[in-house]
């Protein structure tokens, strides 16, 4: 059992890849956590470059083909999701008849320095993941006031919040085993 | 189940002959058109007991669901709607099943989506051919009903500016069958 994680910020001191680290504290012992590394390499969309969408497309691909779970955690730009993101989903979500992300277990989570903690950028984080045909966690985790969350350990100062991540980290983790047993059983 | 027969029908089991059968859903889009949709593989049969009493039951396979768009298809077959990795098969039992004289068919039967069981009214028509040119009987049976799809957990809900729904709740589903019962002589 796998897990990848996303973040959706770019930069190394990003809010995200901390809470992303903090859910994967959180995971049971069994399963292996991975955190993408090449968002940022991955060319915008275009149909005309489907054919050989080069390596960092097939990186991509391949890290979601190769986890049971995918763990989003996304800021919030402008009352959405970063572009960069949305176009790796873009590329995940082809060819339309069998895209590498259907039916893929997906949670999303997100934080921000502000009072708002990227709330709406994971509603529509999850309607774009929907929509790409994901299995996607009807719930969310804003994280608001990022720069004060995190204790030394990097761990979730608030135990309520740590706690409400551990729930969604374990929803996701016992999602993608029904799915793993239904592929075995097919 | 009960059955009353307005139509001698040889007895016998018939099944669906899935070039001239079809199973498909039409819901009313932006508010305005409505969309057709369909699945490729339909599965359905029809028991004839001596007495004349019929039994009949279908379904299909949710990740054959077609329609003019790739796209729109994969959608279609992900959580979003009929969540094929989980619920693969769409079944519909008849438990009473009365046809006129002049062929009018009403059914009460149970229609299972998503692990959601519930009970239907279905109306139309049935129709038969003691032989065809193979010497084999036919009977046709056109069928439909109208489900609310929210109450079978298939409730994506995107709406316009002003709150019309991108796609109604109200589905009407259709089963045009030929069933086909091999000339046995």
């Amino acid at each position: 059992m796998r897990i990848l994680g996303i973040a959706g910020s770019l930069r190394a001191d990003s809010h995200n890849k901390r809470l992303l680290a903090a859910a994967a504290r959180l995971l049971p012992e069994d399963v292996e956590y991975v955190e993408f590394a090449g968002l940022k390499e991955i060319p915008p969309f275009d149909e005309d470059d489907e054919q050989q969408p080069g390596k960092a497309v097939e990186r991509w691909r391949e890290a979601i083909a190769g986890a049971d779970g995918l763990l989003f955690a996304t800021p919030e730009y402008n009352a959405s999701i970063p572009g960069q993101l949305k176009n790796a989903i873009d590329w995940a979500s082809r060819p339309p008849d069998d895209p590498v992300i259907r039916n893929r277990n997906a949670a999303v989570i997100g934080a921000s320095s502000s009072m708002f903690g990227a709330a709406w950028a994971q509603a529509e984080l999850r309607k774009v993941l929907a929509t790409a045909g994901a299995r996607v966690l009807d719930k969310d985790l804003p994280l608001p006031y990022a720069l004060e969350a995190f204790d030394e350990d990097g761990r979730l100062s608030d135990r309520d919040v740590e706690a409400r991540l551990a729930e969604i980290v374990g929803e996701l983790v016992e999602q993608a085993r029904i799915s793993r047993e239904l592929a075995l059983s097919r | 189940m009960a059955t009353a027969t307005g139509i001698e029908i040889a007895p016998g089991t018939y099944t669906a002959d899935p070039v001239h059968s079809n199973v498909t859903f039409t819901v009313r889009h932006f508010g305005a058109g409505k969309f057709r949709g369909g699945f490729e593989q339909a599965e359905a049969t029809l028991q004839v007991s001596e007495s004349g009493e019929l039994a009949l039951e279908g379904k299909v396979q949710a990740a054959s669901v077609q329609v003019k768009e790739a796209q729109l298809a994969g959608h279609l077959k992900s959580p979003d709607f009929f969540d094929v990795e989980r619920y693969p098969e769409i079944s519909f039992r008849a438990v009473d099943l009365q046809v006129g004289e002049d062929g009018k068919l009403e059914v009460d039967g149970d229609l299972t989506l998503k692990a959601t069981t519930k009970r239907v009214h279905a109306s139309g028509e049935l129709t038969y051919l003691a032989a065809d040119p193979y010497g084999n009987a036919r009977v046709g049976i056109e069928l439909s009903t109208d489900i609310d799809r929210t109450e079978y957990g298939v409730d994506f809900a995107a709406e316009l500016p002003g709150g019309v729904p991108v796609v109604g709740k109200e589905v009407t589903l259709t089963a045009e069958l030929e069933l086909v019962k091999p000339n046995q002589a």
